[in-house]
């Protein structure tokens, strides 16, 4: 029962928030009273949920997420809805159709996405946690530019339900939180089997982290330190992986050669899944609505035209072309090879290594406007995506700073290792405190 | 014969009877209620809701899929076939496409030649309806539509067939019998309005194929298909060519309409569903006990009841038919079983069509008591109709409902055995009255007296036993010669 209410009035100077609840309900349980930031294409009942989309603006959804039903459970306060690119289209949360969010740590730069309005929230010491969506990296990414710690857990460790899709076979919710602590507890509440998701696992999550890697063997993928990487990062990375040493681990060069293909594979499928899930925006049913008096075709494509954003179509466009027939077999079907070779690679690493580590971003945030091509915008992801398509858990924990900027560190475990991987994050950064 | 074979195949789309949608819990009892109540996030596929299978759908399906001794493949999928159209409410489908629940399999029909044919089958999958789209208003002015969402997520499977049928009526033959067995395996109501929807593929041997779509009646697949027959073969003798096409039926006027192409040439980009995860349920055929379905049904009619094979087939060709039959002879099989047979396969469905009559609405108990009394032989056979056409519009107006030997008493039908006087005075009569057929018979014209029966008939309203008049007749003629 939410029998209390939390008044709730941040000062939003980084445009993290597009909804705030000022007197947020909250009851009993494990989070009681916490205040918590919930990323806007999740379904949240009574409150508009839009995806930072023109095409949502004023859809209140009639029903919770099952993650949102599962705070609410736990007591949380749902204080508001975040900022984000919109769908979850992009690495900066520039793409939002309601302005872009800052980074807390230099508001001249991104705060990464597509996750922003949460990874800034957090950052900016509005709440204490929130919930992000990742789908190549939207959690880790703004994670590791704003400072924080930012978790994608294994595919179908938690519900998805509510989750407005972008790319249904890649994207999980995560917590974000300051601390591996609070990123755990989140995970405590949310993760578990959902009959109205049939793709997540009877696999609750009730660890506590202890700060143990002694003995473990960490893989470091040259991927991951080479071309394209700012060699600053890379360095501040080897150092934290360092630390790791120090604490017991051994460590262990390998590599991930399909990589090379990883981040077509991954747009690809990922465009090709949205051109599909957005296709029902149609002003038929909420949203903006469609003018009556055109004909069917022209209303919808007027409706469509106008509330989505340049990259969205641009995904929209590729993936529904990318599925056409006669070159199905070409992309989709490539893409899904390329996918199993990912996974294979990864298994291939796990079965000699315990955890992969790596950098987060190959970057640390971009100043705003600086990536306005989209194709140098898709390569900064090279780094996460690659969890996405095998399934893995990964974190970023923060690991030290380049010119005053986070930068993350990304811990990678085997399906279903979120404890190991938390546990690991928990060790460096119990480390460093 | 062979340079004019038709050539036809069916998509056959059934709603499985269950009691909840495909992919939600909604109910799917939805059709006496108002647009839009029986829906959810995931029927109305707002964002963020998520499909979860039905078990039950996927059982009715198998069940269907071994009593049509189809393979049930070892990992089927759902798949999305993607298209924009406002009663589709994610803008796509879900429903199988390159991993259907099963394939192969056959079902068998009375030829047109008699004796059985093997109808094959290509597959069966599962997929969900769509919403429905009411159009106000007229083409002119103020044309608009309404949607409702109700029937979204309704569990349809899709019978596919090969192009194994010759004729519009084997067609209909095939689709009677499939309906048999889905409502004998009790996964189907024919009853229910749209529960069946039909696409046809039909060609003149050599020729293109043509696709008729939006057949939604038993009748209307005989009746678009023979349009169709005639259609291309009157183009081919005026030596046309059959455009391979899609065409759409007109219920209400029995003929088929060309499509305009540009509306046909869909790209479905179907690709597997993501969100549901692959099907492994071949193990679960082995578990699915079948009851007995209308080919053994028959069989046993004819051993057990003595029903001959067109009686015994028209009695199991429909679910509830059959029980009815069963139902009617129980209290006294052996002497009911012949007559009822006869009764209810000619007598009774012809005066239920006359009628436009659902059998739902016959007291089997009355009819029981009907074939007792004529078994008995104390009415004559055309009584017993007009007392069932009595019984029967009773019932049709919802008037009191009286037995049949109520019915017999009251318009004094029973036979006049015992009391001849009426008939003797009838034949007295009409042997006056008709003075040429007396001097006919004495003439030897065996006609004369077959038409003195009738006269007779004809005054006592057919009380009279035929055979019975027939001897007091000839013996009242013999008395005249004398």
């Amino acid at each position: 029962m939410e029998s209390h209410e939390l008044t709730f009035e941040p000062d939003d100077r980084y445009n993290a928030f597009l909804a705030v609840c000022k007197k947020a309900p909250y009851g009993k349980g494990k989070l009681s009273g916490i205040a918590v930031a919930v990323k806007d294409n999740i379904s949240t009942r009574g409150i508009e949920t839009t995806c930072a989309s023109k095409i949502l603006k004023g859809y209140i959804p009639p029903y919770d997420a099952h993650a949102v039903e599962l705070l609410r459970h736990a007591g949380a306060a749902i204080v508001g809805k975040t900022n984000m690119d919109e769908f979850g289209m992009g690495t900066t949360t520039e793409n939002s159709a309601f302005g872009p969010t800052l980074n807390p740590c230099d508001t001249g730069r991104v705060p990464g996405g597509s996750s922003g309005g949460s990874a800034a929230a957090v950052a900016g010491n509005m709440v204490r946690m929130a919930l992000g969506t990742d789908t190549g990296g939207s959690i880790r990414c703004p994670a590791a530019f704003c400072g924080i710690v930012g978790m994608k857990p294994t595919y179908g460790r938690v519900s998805r339900y509510g989750l407005i899709a972008y790319a249904n076979s890649l994207e999980q919710i995560g917590p974000m939180a300051r601390n591996v602590s609070d990123v755990s507890s989140l995970l405590q509440v949310i993760a578990g089997k959902d009959r109205h998701d049939s793709t997540t696992y009877d696999r609750p999550y009730t660890h506590t982290p202890v700060s143990g890697i002694k003995g473990l063997k960490i893989g470091l993928p040259q991927e991951y330190f080479g071309e394209g990487v700012d060699p600053r990062v890379a360095g501040v990375v080897k150092n934290a992986i360092g630390r790791l040493e120090e604490l017991g681990a051994t460590t262990v060069s390998c590599s991930i050669p399909s990589m090379k293909f990883a981040l077509a594979a991954y747009y690809v499928t990922c465009a090709c899944e949205a051109s599909s899930n957005l296709a029902r925006f149609d002003g038929v049913r909420y949203g903006p609505g469609a003018d009556s008096k055109k004909s069917w075709h022209e209303s919808f494509k007027e409706v469509r035209r106008a509330g989505f954003g340049a990259e969205v179509r641009r995904r929209i466009m590729l993936g529904t072309f990318a599925l056409s027939s006669g070159y199905y077999g070409k992309y989709y079907a490539k893409a899904q090879v390329a996918r199993e070779n990912v996974k294979a690679d990864f298994a291939r690493i796990f079965s000699e290594v315990d955890l992969i580590a790596g950098p987060t971003m190959p970057s640390i945030a971009f100043k705003l406007g600086e990536k306005s091509d989209p194709l140098s915008m898709y390569l900064s992801d090279i780094l996460t995506v690659p969890a996405n398509l095998a399934g893995i858990p990964a974190i970023s924990v923060p690991c030290g700073k380049v010119d005053t900027m986070p930068v993350g560190l990304q811990i990678m475990g085997r399906h279903f290792d979120d404890e190991r991987v938390i546990d690991a994050a928990y060790a460096y950064e119990q480390a460093v405190n | 014969m062979a340079e004019d074979q038709v050539i036809v195949g069916l998509e056959v789309h059934c709603q499985l009877d269950t009691k909840s949608k495909l992919f939600c819990g909604c109910s799917t009892d939805y059709r006496d209620d108002g647009p839009n109540t029986h829906v959810c996030p995931v029927c109305l596929g707002l964002p963020g809701a998520m499909p979860s299978i039905n078990k039950r759908s996927i059982e009715y399906a198998m069940k269907v899929a071994k009593a049509l001794n189809c393979t049930v493949l070892h990992e089927s999928e759902f798949s999305r076939k993607n298209y924009f159209y406002p009663d589709l409410d994610k803008a796509y489908q879900i429903t199988q496409y390159d991993k259907p629940l099963a394939e192969g399999g056959y079902l068998e029909i009375e030829s047109d030649e008699g004796g059985e044919r093997r109808i094959q089958l290509t597959r069966i999958h599962v997929e969900e309806d769509p919403g429905r789209l009411v159009h106000m208003g007229n083409a002119e002015r103020g044309k608009y539509s309404l949607v409702d969402y109700n029937r979204a997520g309704i569990p349809l499977i899709e019978i596919v067939s090969e192009p194994d049928m010759r004729s519009p009526k084997e067609a209909r033959k095939f689709l009677n019998k499939l309906r048999a067995t889905l409502e004998y395996l009790n996964v189907f109501d024919s009853d229910k309005e749209g529960s069946l929807r039909v696409d046809a593929n039909i060609s003149i041997k050599g020729n293109e194929r043509v696709e008729v779509k939006n057949i939604t009646s038993y009748k209307g697949v005989e009746k678009a298909l023979t349009y169709e027959v005639t259609r291309q073969k009157n183009l081919i003798r005026r030596g046309q060519q059959i455009e391979r096409e899609t065409r759409h039926f007109i219920e209400s006027t029995g003929i088929t309409q060309s499509s305009r192409s540009k509306e046909q040439e869909h790209d479905y980009r179907y690709f597997p569903e993501p969100d549901l995860r692959p099907m492994q349920v071949q193990s679960w055929v082995d578990g699915i006990v079948l009851p007995e379905l209308p080919d053994a049904r028959r069989e046993r009619f004819i051993s057990q009841y003595g029903c001959s094979l067109n009686h015994a087939r028209t009695l199991t060709g429909e679910l509830k038919l059959a029980n009815f039959f069963e139902t009617v002879v129980a209290a006294d099989p052996k002497e009911l079983s012949a007559l009822a047979a006869t009764w209810i396969a000619d007598t009774l469905i012809g005066e239920l069509n006359y009628r436009g009559m659902s059998l739902d609405r016959v007291d089997a108990a009355g009819i029981t008591e009907l074939m007792g009394i004529l078994r008995n032989g104390t009415i004559t056979d055309k009584s017993g109709i007009e007392v069932l056409r009595v019984m029967l519009d009773q019932r049709l107006n919802n008037e009191p409902v009286e037995t049949p030997a109520a019915i017999i008493t009251r318009l004094n039908l029973g036979k006049t055995t015992g009391d001849n006087t009426a008939i003797i005075s009838a034949i007295e009569e009409a042997i006056t009255e008709n003075p040429k057929a007396l001097e006919d018979y004495r003439a030897g014209k065996g006609g004369a007296l077959n038409f003195l029966v009738g006269q007779v008939m004809k005054k006592t309203r057919g009380k009279a036993d035929p055979g019975e008049l027939n001897r007091m007749l000839v013996e009242a003629l013999k008395k005249r010669e004398a």
